[in-house]
């Protein structure tokens, strides 16, 4: 995969990572039937952070951000996310999840609403905001991801990329404090994917705490503050992006960035 | 420059597309006129049509609209001079016009006939706001709510304080569960408020009718069961087991995708035990086991033990429907859904059922339809619906060897019935479509 450019300044201004704990994760385990997905996953996200995960298919990555608003279960260990422990408790996972927004590879719009009914739905229901208000809350950020003339015609009308800007503005209308990216550019055609990156950046440089699996390696080194390597099921390798691209230590992190940046 | 080189200085602009393959011409040209061996299918059909329509229309218009009996058809018919091979050849259609209202209405009493009538009235003004939501302010839906109360009442008559101690269930049900839910757990208070309506229907709700009766007695007159019968009957077996297998239905569908044992080994027993038994088995045990098993002197309705297994039948089949839908969502829809922090009801509800059901418009409608035509097996438990008057007028002196006329006319009664509820259901696809998924 080549490396696509990032044509732009950022803005590192408001890019500050805080004291705060967003998600601490210890001892985490994660079994499918008898396969040791997940292996004692121990990572701590300070609020502000971007932290882009990357590694081979099948290594985990997008199991281990799952798990974080329960659409997967973990067998053992301890999530705690903003403060609220992720256990068996109905209640914990949905005020969890209203506080974390998922964008996901297929976008999982709503295909029976209009663009902003899929906005305002959880704002309504879930948070119980007005009507007027959610309405006025999903234009602001249908603005931001810039489609807000889309905003009554159907997820089916519209092309992928602009379709995943949707789902990121949905997400944003629960504001959210943590946002997780599950590939949200691997389904994309080249041309759209830089409409999609733009959008995220512009998060990141609003502060946003970020969880990304992608294979951008470009918005990794531009974007992220910390890059985490994943392989079968563990953490092999985190670093700073710098030096995690310029000086990698372990061969399985060589290996795999001679794959995809070698050519 | 190469001579392989090309580039494009001006884009091309649209062109209209050549006139043969447009307008009316073009379609026949494309669909009956293709080629030659097509050119001769298209002649051999229209020669059938033909053909078919040739022998049945002098059948159908017929002068025979005022016969009196079988043989005065055959007179009218032999003066008129159509007489084939086998006697005459025309319908009789005199039994229409003197038995029509008895196919409607059955030996309902026919100074009471603007009951049934007005009852399906304001059905139509009931579905309205349900069938097309688009069209009819939504406020309407209250009298939908409240029909389910009126139609009993119009059809079978007597206390107006039978059908609002009935309502009154609803609402005691409904305080029982706000007042539960909101100090302890909403399963508590579905719980509880169940139990309290059950409470009020089967043992309070007789006292207080019968107490209200005694003050003010308003009512009209009592029609009982065994004089309903004709399309009358039909529809009403229908339009119950229509309207209430689709709730149910979609309980027991999600009951059978339920994480809960208990709540799916039901649902699945259920519907498998319904799904493994015939119609008529169910039918005759409404009819006449049901009795054994009840307490000597309860007299539970015929109709309304037909009504309640009718409607099991159809919530077995319609569950299965509606499991097919589910499972054609995209598991995505469900993360989407549980991603944003809506819980089970809310996905269900918002997210999940709207899709799922749009899937299953054509399989539900089917089943609807299927249910509607199953109602003539009633007449084998001796109901008389249209199928059981048939059979009750062929036995009459008058009319013994009439055949096609009657069926023909019942068969195109229900065909109305059907062809519109497929017509609907075409409507509604068409108005549910929002693009691709």
């Amino acid at each position: 995969m080549s490396e696509l450019a990032i044509d732009r300044e950022i803005d590192r201004s408001k890019m500050q990572v805080s004291d705060e704990i967003a998600i601490e994760i210890t001892n985490m385990n994660k079994w499918y039937g008898a396969f040791h997905v997940l292996r004692d996953i121990n990572l701590t996200v300070n609020q502000g952070e971007r932290i882009v995960i990357a590694g081979p298919s099948g290594s985990g990555k997008s199991t281990l951000i799952r798990c974080l608003n329960a659409l997967e279960e973990h067998q053992q260990g301890k999530i705690v996310v903003d403060g609220t422990e992720l256990s068996n408790d109905l209640k914990n996972i949905d005020k969890i999840r209203s506080e974390v927004g998922m964008v996901f590879q297929h976008f999982n719009l709503f295909p029976h609403l209009t663009i902003l009914e899929n906005c305002t739905l959880a704002p309504i229901w879930v948070r119980k905001t007005p009507r007027k208000e959610a309405e006025e809350t999903a234009m602001h950020f249908l603005e931001k991801v810039k489609i807000p003339e889309q905003a009554n015609k159907y997820p089916g009308q519209l092309s992928g990329g602009q379709q995943q800007r949707v789902a990121i503005a949905r997400s944003l209308c629960m504001r959210p404090r943590i946002m997780l990216f599950d590939e949200p550019t691997s389904a994309l055609d080249p041309e759209m994917i830089k409409e999609v990156l733009d959008t995220m950046i512009e998060l990141a440089e609003e502060g946003m705490t970020m969880l990304c699996v992608t294979h951008e390696m470009g918005f990794a080194r531009q974007v992220a503050n910390r890059v985490i390597f994943m392989d079968a099921g563990q953490i092999v390798e985190q670093n700073e992006p710098e030096e995690f691209f310029n000086n990698p230590q372990s061969e399985r992190t060589k290996l795999f960035l001679s794959q995809i940046l070698g050519h | 420059m190469s001579d392989i080189g090309f580039v494009r200085t001006e884009m091309l602009p649209e062109r209209e597309p050549p006139a043969s393959t447009v307008g009316a011409l073009g379609w026949a040209r494309a669909n009956l006129f293709s080629n030659w061996f097509n050119s001769i299918l298209t002649l051999a059909s229209l020669y059938a049509i033909y053909a078919i329509l040739a022998a049945i229309l002098p059948w159908v218009f017929s002068p025979t609209w005022n016969g009196a009996s079988l043989n005065n058809c055959r007179e009218i018919l032999t003066a008129a001079g159509s007489v084939g091979d086998h006697g005459t050849s025309g319908a009789c259609w005199g039994v229409i016009r003197e038995r029509w209202i008895q196919l409607l209405f059955g030996f309902y009493p026919s100074e009471l006939y603007w009951r049934p009538v007005l009852a399906f009235i304001l059905l139509g003004v009931a579905l309205a706001p349900v069938l097309f939501s688009d069209n009819v302010p939504s406020k309407m839906l209250i009298f939908s709510a409240l029909y389910p109360f009126i139609f009993p009442w119009l059809l079978w008559g007597g206390t107006i304080w039978g059908p609002i101690a009935a309502l009154a269930g609803f609402v005691l049900g409904w305080v029982v569960y706000s007042a539960v839910s909101k100090t302890m757990s909403s399963l508590m208070g579905i719980v509880l408020g169940a139990v309290a309506a059950l409470v009020w229907w089967l043992l309070l709700s007789s006292y207080f009718t019968g107490a209200l009766n005694s003050i003010l007695p308003i009512g009209i007159e009592v029609v009982e069961s065994r004089k309903f019968g004709g399309f009358m009957l039909s529809i009403t077996i229908g339009v119950v087991a229509i309207a209430c297998s689709l709730p149910l239905g979609i309980v027991l569908a999600l009951g059978r995708q339920s994480d809960l044992m208990i709540v799916k080994y039901i649902c699945v027993g259920f519907i498998e035990f319904i799904r493994g038994v015939p119609l008529i088995t169910l039918l005759f045990v409404a009819s006449t086991l049901l009795n054994i098993f009840m307490p000597p002197g309860t007299n539970f309705d015929i109709i309304l033990r037909v009504l309640i297994m009718v409607t099991l039948f159809a919530a077995a089949y319609m569950a299965e429907v509606i499991r097919g839908g589910l499972a054609a969502l995209p598991r995505g829809q469900y993360e989407g859904a549980d991603s944003l922090g809506l819980n089970y009801w809310q996905a269900q509800r918002l997210v999940i059922m709207p899709q799922a059901l749009k899937i299953s418009i054509p399989g539900i409608v089917s089943t609807f339809i299927g249910v509607f035509k199953d109602t003539t097996l009633v007449s084998i438990i001796g109901l008389l619906d249209p199928l059981g008057l048939s059979n009750a007028i062929r036995a009459d002196a008058n009319w013994n060897g009439v055949v096609w006329e009657l069926y023909g006319f019942i068969a195109l009664l229900f065909f109305i019935f059907c062809f519109g509820m497929s017509r609907y259901s075409m409507y509604l696809e068409r108005k549910l479509h929002t693009g691709h998924r």
